[in-house]
This record gives structure tokens, sequence and C-alpha cells, in this order.
């Protein structure tokens, strides 16, 4: 069993450095009639001839392409910028679309064979060293050397992850054009799922997907035994392959928006945006159903669940973000802050990013019904500020590249708008949770300890405190982490939920307020 | 008591010393409060001692306040030994030399490991498991242990065992008895464990008596010898055969006082203590494992109590009675502990005697997978529940702490036992096995109001 583990190390490893070795391989050569198949027809004229330089050159290396591109893009929109010729600048971005059209090699002509070789083999590497994970050990909880593992405790290995991660994140929202053999690599399946060629989301998608799919699978090994991590853990491994991966490409297909139907505003910050609206208003029913689904989802779904489930609902069962961190996270949950400081910092942000978001969105939504007269450059600037920011910046680069640095909750615990959403509901109206077992408490730490968000479990357990906090995601680990059997998440009647008085139990002597 | 600030001085910053302090703290603002200790700087919780060896935890997690907390909250902490104590003068004198004073002493200087005059426990390379300190020693030891035999069937040594398998370090464990901890836990409980044991991979010698224990030239173990004569290798020894008082620097303090022409503080096996956890001198009071109450407190309670809750509630009570103007006199509720040996948790509410007491009788069920059981005991006659053992069901404590303060009869606990399981949701529960178990047995039959689905959807228990 330790051999094939050790294997399935190796085989990873070759995938993964198959996969960071894949964007440099090949040559890139850019043809007039590639321009013309790849840009609008208003720049069609303009990059043509901006481009003429490069057509019949061949590049060894998409470093020299890029750069050569960028140098002629650039120069002639500079150039338009200083004669204040602003209508005429190209504010499109066309070094993915042209650079990925130019590749040519070995990954264009084989993708199946590179898909085989990088990914294909990470999944089958990390399945081996999964699959036999303590096969013949007792259920129960495998902690073991935690704090011994350089990738969980913040050692070498676990920086190298991160900076890895953080690297992967910013290449591929800000120079996504040096992806473009892996994007090329995904292309067949992308043609077979929504018929139309992948873009560096699809590939992220799909490695999202996979890695939700493998880590869950993990999952199920490290928790055999435990129904609710077991049966939580397939709920978001099926909301993540087919609503956020599945439907939305087979939409596409069927010439709808790619729409994800599990997304919520203000998760999904785009939701209220004018090209969101018009794509749904002009998609028929199914439109419209996307439409008043969303808005469902918002004013009635959330409070509703979240009142009968705690926010667990959506955020350790349905969520993608979610159900990365307790999947591939899960590794790094220990690593998150219990500080009071942190908790402090938390507030400020997560509630800050909230207001930001109804912000930008009502002034969106002003706006739309105003004609676009009073504030459309405003709205577009706030809108690409969020974007930046928040969407790549905190959800992204921080919120998954942190994971092996800050857990594997970052962006929901400090980020997320509408975890802070849910959260408001959960904390002042909800029937959700976690009871405190009596007197039976030993403060022995796993519990805080193992809480992705941060939250001090111990600090309420220990004076028989029920915990009814609104980041609480009710991901289950306290209390199967818990020695004592002290902690249960349940849903239940709102009288006693939040209890001033201890329930410590056991003293009849006096009754201290704790 | 001064006319000025009281100042009150507590040794020891385990759980009975430092609940004292905290809720001394809540009541009174004015009074002065300084923890010693010379094991460590913070509170930390001794029963996470095992997580820092296996992995899951480290030292930092195992406090349960952040740092600030104690100067936020103005109790002082000074780390050293205490070596001498002057009630006359009321004052005392720490290791370092340093003297101070106070108005109030508490003595909250928990336990040390047993160790019976076992030829070579001396060795390097033999120990128990109490302190930060022997954590750190084990862990030096560790190195060079290919085997470690763990002496002592109690909870301290299982837990040492499983500490030693989660580094694949094969061990030994020698247990007196005929089971597993079975002074405490009747027989199908005991032989449960002992099977769970062995499914770990812990090599569990039941009846086997430690004789003396073998040294090489350095004066490190080499191995033990068994009363049967059997010898088996090894480079450590775990000595968790319980814990008694700490007390003796009180004894050796007693001597010189004595030698002084002093009054002493009167000691048995601990620091004797009336319900008001009052020593016989004057200002001075001890909580938590090392009190010895002077009279029984009940039939079924000890008169040393040695576990995390009862120091707790020790804590509780004298806070309490130095805050206020009519102290109290300990009155511990129904009995509870807890434990978790390797997998299986175990939970105890109530009286559960190993052997079945007259007038008494139990009903035992176990899951076939032999993984989960409980015993429920009533008195024969009323069928009242006196107490509860659980193994791998956790049950919830307000529960069974109301029905057994107020002696639900068997048909009252088993109709409602559904509303005691504390298992995690989609977890099964076997409370209709019990039920079915209970009925077969007795020929009573019990009725159970079913929840209805909407219930059942929303997760209510009720």
């Amino acid at each position: 069993m330790r051999k094939i583990q050790v294997l399935g190390i190796v085989v990873f490893l070759i995938g993964l450095i198959a996969f960071s070795l894949i964007p440099f391989i090949g040559y890139y050569q850019l043809e007039e009639s590639t321009v013309r198949a790849n840009v609008k027809d208003i720049h069609e004229e303009q990059l043509v001839s901006v481009l003429s330089p490069m057509y019949g050159q061949r590049y060894s290396s998409n470093f020299r392409f890029i750069a050569d591109f960028n140098d002629h893009f650039n120069s002639y929109n500079d150039a338009l910028k200083e004669n204040q010729e602003w209508d005429n600048v190209i504010w499109d971005d066309y070094g993915f679309v042209l650079t990925k059209a130019a590749s040519m090699g070995p990954v264009t002509e084989h993708p199946y064979l590179f898909l085989l070789l990088s990914i294909a083999l990470a999944v089958a590497g990390g399945l081996l060293y999964i699959l036999p994970m303590h096969r013949k050990e007792p259920n129960g909880i495998k902690h073991d050397g935690i704090y011994f593992s350089s990738m969980k405790s913040r050692g070498l290995i676990g920086i190298i992850t991160g900076t890895y991660l953080i690297l992967f994140y910013i290449v591929l929202y800000w120079f996504p054009e040096y992806l473009t053999n892996l994007v090329l690599m995904v292309d067949p399946l992308s043609m077979a799922l929504s018929g139309n060629p992948a873009s560096q989301w699809f590939l992220y998608g799909f490695i999202y997907t996979l890695a939700i799919v493998v880590m869950g699978i993990r999952m199920f090994r490290k928790y055999k035994g435990n129904a609710y991590q077991t049966i939580r853990t397939a709920s978001v491994m099926f909301f993540q392959l087919a609503f956020a991966f599945l439907i939305p490409e087979i939409l596409v297909l069927f010439n709808m928006p790619w729409h994800d139907f599990k997304n919520i505003w203000p998760l999904d910050y785009s939701f209220f945006f004018e090209y969101r609206i018009d794509g749904m208003v002009s998609s028929g029913a199914l439109g419209m159903f996307m439409l008043v689904w969303g808005i469902l989802l918002i004013v009635v779904g959330v409070p509703l669940f979240t009142y009968f489930y705690g926010k667990r609902w959506y955020c350790s069962w349905v969520c993608g973000c979610g159900g990365l961190a307790e999947t591939l996270g899960d590794p790094y949950r220990q690593l998150s802050d219990k500080s009071l400081k942190a908790w402090k910092v938390e507030r400020y942000l997560v509630h800050g990013v909230l207001v930001f978001a109804v912000v930008m969105t009502v002034m969106t939504i002003a706006n739309y019904f105003t004609g676009f007269g009073l504030l459309g450059n405003a709205t577009n600037q706030v809108h690409s500020i969020y974007g930046f920011m928040i969407g790549s910046m905190f959800a992204g680069v921080i919120g998954t590249g942190f994971y092996p640095l800050m857990g594997n909750r970052v962006w929901c615990r400090f980020g997320c708008p509408l975890a802070a959403y849910l959260g408001i509901v959960q904390r002042f109206k909800s029937r959700f949770r976690i009871t405190t077992n009596g007197g039976q408490c030993i403060s022995c730490g796993n519990c805080s300890t193992y809480c992705e968000m941060g939250i001090d479990v111990r600090w309420y357990a220990q004076r028989g405190q029920n915990i009814v906090r609104a980041s609480c995601v009710g991901c289950g680990v306290c209390s199967a982490v818990c020695p004592r059997g002290v902690l249960k998440l349940e849903n239940g009647e709102e009288t006693g939920r939040v209890n001033e008085f201890p329930i410590i139990i056991g003293n009849n002597t006096v009754t201290l307020k704790n | 008591m001064n006319n000025t600030v009281r100042k009150i001085v507590i040794i020891g910053n385990g759980i009975s010393g430092v609940t004292c302090a905290r809720h001394v703290r809540k009541r009174d603002s004015s009074s002065e409060i300084l923890i010693i200790s010379g094991e460590s700087d913070h509170f930390f919780s001794r029963t996470a001692l095992m997580y820092i060896y296996m992995g899951h935890m480290k030292y930092e997690h195992t406090k349960p306040y952040e740092d600030w907390f104690w100067e936020k909250n103005r109790i002082a902490l000074i780390r050293g030994w205490v070596t001498g104590l002057d009630y006359a003068a009321k004052a005392l004198t720490l290791a370092s030399g340093e003297q101070m004073a106070y108005d109030t002493l508490i003595l909250a200087t928990g336990s040390t490991p047993n160790a019976f005059g076992w030829p070579g426990q001396e060795l390097k390379g033999v120990q128990g498991l109490y302190s930060l300190q022997d954590l750190e020693q084990m862990e030096e030891t560790t190195p060079r242990i290919q085997r470690a035999v763990v002496v002592g069937g109690g909870l301290i040594g299982i837990e040492m065992a499983e500490m030693f398998r989660s580094r694949d370090i094969p061990v030994t464990f020698l247990v007196r008895e005929r089971n597993f901890w079975d002074a405490v836990l009747p027989t199908e409980e005991a032989k449960l464990i002992n099977r769970h044991i062995l499914e770990h991979h812990i090599d569990l010698r039941l009846e086997t008596e430690l004789k003396e224990i073998l040294a090489d030239e350095t004066g490190s173990v080499l191995g033990v010898v068994t009363k049967a004569g059997e010898e088996i290798a090894c480079q450590f020894v775990g000595l968790t055969v319980g814990v008694r008082p700490n007390i003796d620097f009180l004894k050796s303090n007693n001597e010189q006082l004595s030698k002084q022409g002093q009054s002493t503080l009167e000691l048995n096996r601990g620091i004797l203590v009336s319900g008001f956890f009052e020593t016989n001198i004057a200002d001075v009071y001890a909580i938590g494992d090392c009190a010895e109450f002077r009279e029984s407190l009940a039939p079924d309670r000890k008169n040393i109590e040695q576990v995390w809750y009862t120091g707790r509630m020790h804590g509780e009570t004298l806070a309490y009675n130095l805050t206020s103007s009519t102290p109290a006199s300990y009155k511990p509720g129904v009995w509870f502990n807890s434990a978790k040996f390797l997998d299986i948790e175990y939970q105890t509410y109530g009286h559960v005697p190993p052997f079945p007491l007259e007038g008494s009788d139990s009903i035992y069920w176990e899951d076939p997978n032999g993984k989960v059981a409980i015993r429920l005991v009533y008195e024969k006659e009323s069928t009242k529940l006196l107490g509860v053992n659980a193994l791998g069901w956790r049950l919830r404590h307000a529960f069974f702490d109301t029905a057994i303060a107020e002696g639900w009869t068997m048909e009252a606990v088993l109709s409602n036992l559904h509303k005691a399981n504390f298992n995690p949701e989609f977890f099964d529960s076997p409370t209709k096995a019990v039920i079915a178990a209970y009925s077969q047995k007795t020929g009573v039959a019990i009725s159970r109001k079913k929840t209805s689905f909407f219930h059942r959807i929303i997760g209510s228990r009720s």
C-alpha cells in the first residue's frame, strides 16, 4: 500500500511538472487570416495592418511572440492615446485569442496526448495516493502527524505549494496568453460539451472540478464512517460537477447564456450587470427563469433555508468556493487564525465587501433604469475595481493561493459578501446552532484548531455555551474531532439557542454565570 | 483579612486554580489575584498533551485562553516552584528565593504519577505522563524507542499506547486486571475495549504484572520482566498506574514547620479539606486533585476527585465562597465522566459500578460491529434509572442529568431515548435496538411517539 502511494505521488508530480512545462513548448506563427478570423469587425482592418510585421514569422516561444505582439499592439494604442483619439483606441484584449490561434506545434496536433501527460496523470497519481489511504485502519480521526507535516503546517513544502498556486492565479487572471497551450489541450473537450473552443475559464473550471472530485474522494477516505462528512462531500462534488461545470456548458451548446444556477448574488457579483441581464432577458423562457430563480434565491432561498438549516446549506453543501475549500483545502483547515484580533479584522472586512457589493449593484441597477445617463462610466469603473480587487485578487489569488498559508477559508471568512449575508441571517434568525453537551468539555482545543473559519469553538464549549456564530459554515469537523462528544450541529427550537447562562451541569452548589 | 486589597495567591495553574481565579475575578474586581506555576507560563489543557505528541496540535493550541487574557483580567502569573510556606506569617518562598505575602492561599497543585517501588523505576526511559515536562521527556526519548512497554490498564495507559502507535512504535500494554480498566468498567464494556486495543495492533497483555525493569550499562531501560518471568525488550517504560495528590513539597514543608514548633497543614493521601475546601489552617484552601475531603460526599463519590470536571467544579465553588457572604458547601450533582479509548468514545452518567449491586439490574446492548454499546443501570423494583455507560454513542448530558436526578423509570427513559441521542446528524441511532433489547429482557413494550416527516426534514428533535 505504501509503495502504491509513493508511486502515486511520483505520478502526480510528473503530471504537475508536465502541466507546468506545457505552456512553454511549441512555436507561434501569426497570419493575416488568423487575425481576421479572431477579432471583431470594427477592429479588423486596424489590427490586420498593426500586426502585419508579425505575419509569417515563426516564434520559438510564447514569451517572444507575446512580447512582439504587445510591442505592436501597445505602440499603436499609445500613439492614439497621445493624440487623445480615444475612440480609436482598442480596449479589447486580443492577447489571449491571438496567441491561442497562433500556437502551433505538438499540443495543437495532439491535445489528448498532452492532456493525458499532464492533468490525467496528476489525477491518476492523486487517486493512487488517495484510494489506499487508511485501508485496514478502524474508522476514526485521522490527524496523526499533521503538525509534523511540512505541507500541512506551513513548512517549506506548504510555502512552495502556496507560491505555486498564487503564481498560477496571477497568470490565469492577468496573463492568460501564457497558458494558451493548456487551453488548447482542453479544446476538444470544450467543443464536445458546448460546441465552442475553450477559454482559460474552461480550463480553470475543468481543473477546479477535478480537484473537488479527486480531493472529495480523499474526504471519503479520511472521514470514512462519518455519515455527515460523507454526504456533505458528495453534495459539494455533485453541485460542482453538475451545476457549476456541466450544465453551464450544455446551456451554451443550446445558445443560452452560460449560467450557474446555484451561484447567488452577491457572490455572483455580476448577476445584475447589464450584459448578464440582457443575456437572460433575451434568452426566452429559460432566460427569464434564470433571472427569476436568481432573484428568488436572494430574497427567499437564502433567508428561508438559512432559517431552517443555517448557512451551511449553502457554504459547505452547495457552494463552489466552499466545495474547493472543503476538499482541496481540507488538509489546511487547521491553519486559520483563531485569535480575537483575526475575528475583529474578519468582521470589518467581510461586511465591508458586502457593503461594497450592495452599493455597486444599486448603482448598476439605477444606471440600468436611467438609461446609462447619470453613472455610465462610473459604474464601469466600479465594476472593474470590484472585479480586480474582490473577484480576482481576493477570491482567487488570496482565497485559494493562501490555502497552505492561512487556511482553506480565507475568502469565505474575510471576503465573501454572500457569506456575510448568510451569516447575518444565521446569527439573528435561524434554528441552527452547535449545541454544547452540558459540562463534558475538557478544553483540549481540537475543535478550535480544526475550525476552518477560525472560530474559537472551545471558548464557547468550555463555558457550556452553544456556538452561534455568523461565520460558522457548518462543516461539522469540530464535532467530528471532539474526543468527548461535546459538539453537535443541529437545527432546533429558537428558544435557548443563545444561552447566556451556562449549561454546564454537575455542580449543584452554585450556578455561576460564565 | 487586612484593610487594604486582599491578595489571593493560587499555587497551580491547572483547571481548578484557573477556574477559581477566573470566577473570583468575575465576582470581585478589587482582589489581587496571583497564580504561581512551575510547570508552564500559561494555563493549558492537560488532557490534550497526547494530541501534541500525535501531531494533532501544537502546545499553543492547548491553551484555552490567549496570552493577553490574563493581563486583561488582572490575573498575575508567576513561573516558579514554591519551596516554602509559612502559614503563621502568611508568606511563601519560591525556588528563586523570592518571597511574597498572601491573604488567602489556594493550593491547587494537582497530581503526580504513582510508582510502586518497582526495581528499576528510576532508570532513564521510565516515566509517567502527567505534566508538560513528562511530555517533553517522552519526546526526547522517542528516537531511541524500538518498543515501548506501558504498565497499567487505565486512561493514561491507553493514551500512551495510542501516542506511540501514532508514530508506528510497537507497544506492549501490561494490564494487571482481567480486562482493560475493569475496576471501573463492567466486563462487557471492558472486553469491547480489549478487542479495540488489539485492532490497533497494540500488544495487550491481560493479567500481566510488572516485576522489574532491566537496565543497560548506561542506566537506560533495556527491558522489563513480568511476574510470570517473561522478559520483554524495550527502550521505554510508561508507568501509568494511577496518580496521587501532588503534596510531597507540603509534607517536607510540614517537617520544617514542626521543627520550628509551628502548626502544620493536615495531610492524609491529599490535603484534608472540609466541604468548603478549608484546610485546618485559616485562609488556606485546597481544590482539585490534591484535595481530600474529610467526610464522604456521597456513597458513590470518592474523597479524592481526580478528573477535569471535578477540578472545575471545585474551582467554581471556592470562588463563590471567597466572594460571597453566604458560603455554600460543595454539592456535586449527578456524576459524569468521559474518555476516548483510541477511536471509541466513552461517556458515563450517574452510577455504573463495575459489577451489579444488590437490588439493581442493568440492560446491556452491543452493536454487532462491536464498536457501539450502552448499559443502563436501574433499580430492580422501581426500574428507576441509576446510571448509564455509553461506548461509541454520544449522549446528551442534560437528558441523563435530569433523568437520573429525577429518578425516571426505564419506560420513561427508553421512550424518550431518541432525544438523548447526541450523535452527529445522519449517524445511525441505536435507539430502536436498545428498546427492543429491553423489551425482550423484561417483556415490557415501550411505545415511542413518531416524529413527523416535517420535523424530520427540518431536523428538529422535538
